[in-house]
């Protein structure tokens, strides 16, 4: 629904200020070349961006992925002491985590929907601590390789797609340690669930 | 001849080699992952066409530049281009949506230019905050979310900041 009031407020409020403005008589063919430019838009990223998702593809079943889940398995059992104790959610998260930080996203929701459901179990309908820190976790993305940006990147002609990585890393490590470090003080402030 | 010239062939041909190393049915793996490049641009075009109507209004009406000056402030401490304001409206909201913002903005500024770059990493180091919460609390049975949405809003709030900030470092 969100986006309902996002997309209505835009076209009103365009309506509005185009009357102030005087240039009410240029919306109505703006709003047609913007859906024309949709489409062209779309087209001219599909070959680079298919291919791309096709070498990433091949990366992932060569076995990149499971080589970064355990690269990250330590720091986990820092960030999530208790569901690391149990193997069925560790291997869940765990999958979920590499998925992320190879930007597959349609990987990495079932595996985290599985996580999730797994550490549900028992808490009654309320999200425990380490809940929250996952879904935090998730909502933060830590990201190794954004490959569907780096692949629009690279369809709209970029040289070198991934020049980016270096500030991806920086700033979504950054908001990842504020989402945790945010959900800490949560976690003392408000009541204590577990 | 420089380096980057020869990135996507060295790409393609160690993608290959590796994989075919490592018993992958490296043609196979290949298509699929374009069916998947596919169906992203398949979920990106619907709502990139209303989207893209709405904010070539927006543009067209004068409200863009009348938001931008009004933000301004606000985002020039932080760094953030005022071109990027409507990126921070739909990122938290609708993973699509961002990816057809973000495009047009690349795609109207330049993949290497500081907005274009500022969006691209805004996109990378971001996921939909709403939809996450939603989909996993919601598979998880989960109906008190307690905290999870106001930590994962600051934590959009710092990526926010921290993308301008990032690009600003490395690139100069």
């Amino acid at each position: 629904m969100a986006m309902t009031w996002v997309w209505t407020g835009m076209v009103t409020l365009s309506l509005v200020f185009g009357a102030a403005t005087g240039h009410l008589g240029a919306l109505g063919p703006a709003a047609l070349e913007g859906a024309r430019s949709a489409v062209e838009l779309c087209v001219s990223m599909a070959g680079v961006m298919c291919l791309w998702t096709g070498v990433m593809e091949v990366l992932e079943q060569s076995g990149l992925a499971a080589l970064m889940a355990r690269a990250f398995r330590p720091l986990l059992r820092r960030l999530l002491p208790r569901s690391s104790r149990d193997a069925e959610i560790f291997t869940a998260v765990s999958a979920n985590l590499s998925a992320n930080l190879l930007g597959l996203g349609n990987a990495s929701t079932p595996l985290g929907i599985r996580a999730a459901r797994l550490m549900a179990r028992g808490s009654g309908g309320a999200a425990s601590d380490e809940l929250c820190r996952f879904v935090v976790l998730n909502t933060a993305s830590i990201q190794l390789f954004p490959t569907t940006v780096a692949g629009i990147r690279a369809a709209l002609g970029c040289a070198d797609p991934f020049d980016i990585l270096p500030a991806v890393w920086l700033a979504s490590a950054g908001s990842v340690c504020v989402g945790l470090a945010a959900a800490k003080l949560f976690e003392c402030f408000g009541g204590n669930a577990g | 001849m420089s380096l980057s010239e020869l990135v996507v062939p060295l790409l393609l041909c160690g993608a290959g080699a590796y994989g075919a190393a490592r018993h992958v049915d490296v043609y196979a793996a290949l298509t699929r992952g374009a069916e998947e490049g596919l169906s992203v641009l398949l979920r990106v075009l619907p709502s990139l066409v209303p989207l893209l109507a709405a904010v070539y209004m927006f543009r067209a009406s004068g409200a863009a530049d009348c938001l931008g000056r009004l933000l301004a402030p606000l985002l020039d401490a932080a760094g953030i281009p005022a071109a990027c304001a409507p990126l921070l409206l739909v990122r938290p909201v609708s993973g699509s949506g961002a990816l057809a913002v973000g495009s047009e903005l690349m795609e109207r500024y330049g993949t290497d230019s500081y907005v274009g770059r500022v969006a691209a990493v805004m996109l990378g180091s971001s996921e939909t905050t709403f939809y996450t919460v939603a989909v996993y609390c919601g598979a998880a049975g989960i109906r008190k979310t307690r905290h999870t949405i106001p930590a994962a809003l600051c934590a959009d709030a710092a990526m926010f900041f921290l993308s301008a900030l990032a690009v600003r470092l490395v690139f100069g």
